[in-house]
């Protein structure tokens, strides 16, 4: 590793996150494939027979991309979250703290490592569940668009959530009452329209629906709303939650006192 | 050419407790410098500032003629702090710790420098150990040089032997001299004032976020005339016109008088010859750095 940071800094703390996560595999990318498999697994063999969702899809082919992109967003959260939580707690934060970082590049590199995990465990319930049943996929590019917003949108509430948790309670009650509810309320093992309206509506709050909805209309091109309406909502959201972020790191909010 | 650290009417608050009052100091380059303080005088506060990791409420710091804060860059590259909490990250081993500290630096082609720190160090044959295999010692070795990763002119050691082997303790000072001898400023917080008597040039002494005293440590002990005269008599008692003298009571018949002035052995002397006792034991102990930092503090 004689040449070890070809981009400076931020390369070098991007590759630091990646090796960091990348050590405990097991733990941040087998383990929340195979958690996705068992949901696959279960909710097919309870519902198969009794729900379709949409004409001609067979609902354990419905739930795949509601499942790989739930446990992509929960895992591009988890990344730069977990990672900033343990690095204040230890106090090994300072070892960034200390050289010349800007706080684009802390963003961006914190950022991109929590795509490239959320990648990784999305392509591994993809791979997995492609054992079991048969996903088309219609459309490459709005997969591909919405795995990377939502990764990004994600990883950077990770920072915020890792920046202002000062113990891991408060981190697991960030995840735990905000990320996983909307998870889970956003449409990843049904439609929306088969909610009553005023949750429809209610629905229509939710940035986590867009990014379902949108990524499994690459798949199936079918969806809720209008995919374009989908990524306008989440590349908004992102770049509003971005520039919020940069703020926050710029001021050193909780970071530097 | 500027100095290697300018500190010009740095005050810092922490809600009610005002941690720094108006500190401005400078450190000329290439000085081994001492930075004392009992717990709570704002050592660390302001070793923060200066390396970015707290802002300053008012005032002005640079280093080497960077500013913390606008030209923060250049300041932090010029800059190397030995933490005082043994800090480390569990996931990677001490080459990996050194690689991605000096990445973060821009260095990339960095590893006969960082074979060379680790050789220095003692850490070569520990080089691929995780950081969670070594022992206090070792860690804080893998601190300084995380510290010295990316050859920075000016190295902050905030308390770098708290806790440390005498061994370890030797070492390091013995590289950190030929650090300084290598023309790096050194700047050391430390409680063991004997090691900052020993090894340092200059002395800034902190008390409650202020700086009340500021000389070369030459300076400091000559200025502090608390010298004692240790006795012990052959028989008998110290006549009473000495006893005012005595700084503790009398210990296995060895009396420890307090001098204002060298010039005043002769007279404890004149004493003891007037009253005719006969001395067996005598030695003159001169004021060390710790009896002018406790003086110091005592005052005000």
């Amino acid at each position: 590793m004689e040449s070890f940071a070809p981009m400076g800094a931020f390369g070098t703390l991007f590759r630091k996150e990646i090796t960091r996560f990348w050590k405990v595999s097991f733990q941040t990318v087998l383990a929340p494939v195979l958690t996705a498999l068992l949901y696959l697994l279960i909710f097919s063999h309870v519902l198969e027979e009794h729900v379709q969702v949409y004409p001609g899809v067979r609902y354990t082919a419905f739930l795949v991309p509601g499942l790989a992109m739930m446990s992509l967003l929960q895992n591009s959260f988890a990344n730069s979250s977990s990672s900033l939580i343990q690095s204040k707690i230890t106090g090994n934060i300072i070892f960034v703290l200390l050289p010349p970082i800007s706080h684009f590049e802390f963003f961006s590199a914190y950022v991109l490592a929590s795509v490239v995990r959320g990648l990784m465990v999305g392509f591994g319930v993809f791979v997995i569940t492609a054992i079991f049943v048969h996903v088309p996929m219609v459309n490459v590019p709005w997969v591909l668009a919405f795995a990377l917003l939502g990764s990004g949108l994600l990883g950077t509430l990770g920072i915020v959530a890792g920046i202002w948790a000062e113990k891991f309670d408060q981190l697991a009650a960030f995840q735990n009452f905000i990320i996983v509810p909307l998870t889970f309320l956003s449409g990843v093992f049904y439609s929306i329209h088969s909610l009553p309206v005023f949750w429809q509506d209610v629905s229509h709050f939710n940035p986590f629906f867009y990014m379902i909805d949108g990524f499994r209309y690459g798949f199936f091109g079918v969806s809720d709303v209008s995919p374009l309406l989908s990524a306008s909502i989440v590349g908004g959201c992102l770049l509003a939650l971005s520039f919020g972020t940069l703020s926050l790191l710029k001021r050193g909010y909780k970071l530097r006192h | 050419m500027p100095p290697a650290i300018e500190i010009r009417g740095v005050s810092k608050a922490y809600g009610s407790v005002r941690a720094l009052d108006g500190i401005t100091l400078d450190i000329l380059r290439g000085e081994f410098f001492a930075l004392l303080g009992p717990n709570g005088a704002g050592k660390t506060t302001l070793i923060s500032i200066l390396a970015g990791l707290a802002r300053a409420d008012s005032g002005i710091l640079r280093v080497m003629g960077h500013d913390v804060v606008i030209d923060y860059r250049d300041a932090r590259r010029s800059l190397g702090v030995v933490p005082q909490e043994l800090v480390f990250d569990p996931f990677f081993t001490v080459r990996e710790t050194l690689q991605f500290q000096s990445g973060y630096f821009g260095l990339g082609r960095n590893n006969d420098w960082i074979d060379e720190v680790m050789a220095r160090l003692d850490l070569s044959d520990r080089a691929d150990f995780n950081m969670r295999a070594l022992s206090g010692g070792m860690k804080r070795r893998v601190l300084v040089a995380q510290a010295l990763v990316h050859k920075p002119p000016v190295i902050i050691l905030d308390e770098p032997t708290a806790g440390v082997d005498v061994e370890l303790r030797q070492g390091l000072w013995q590289f950190i001299r030929q650090l300084n001898g290598d023309g790096h400023t050194i700047v050391l917080t430390t409680h063991y004032l004997d090691e900052a008597e020993a090894l340092c040039s200059r002395v800034g002494m902190l008390k409650q976020g202020k700086l009340v005293a500021l000389d070369s440590t030459h300076n400091l002990l000559k200025g502090y005339t608390g010298a004692h005269l240790r006795l012990r008599l052959a028989h008998g008692s110290l006549p009473d016109s000495l006893k005012p003298m005595t700084a503790t009571p009398p210990t296995n018949g060895e009396y420890l008088l307090a001098l204002r002035d060298y010039a005043e052995v002769e007279a404890v002397l004149a004493e003891l010859r007037k009253s005719n006792l006969t001395v067996v034991f005598m030695e003159l102990e001169q004021p060390d750095l710790e009896e002018v930092f406790v003086e110091i503090m005592r005052q005000d």
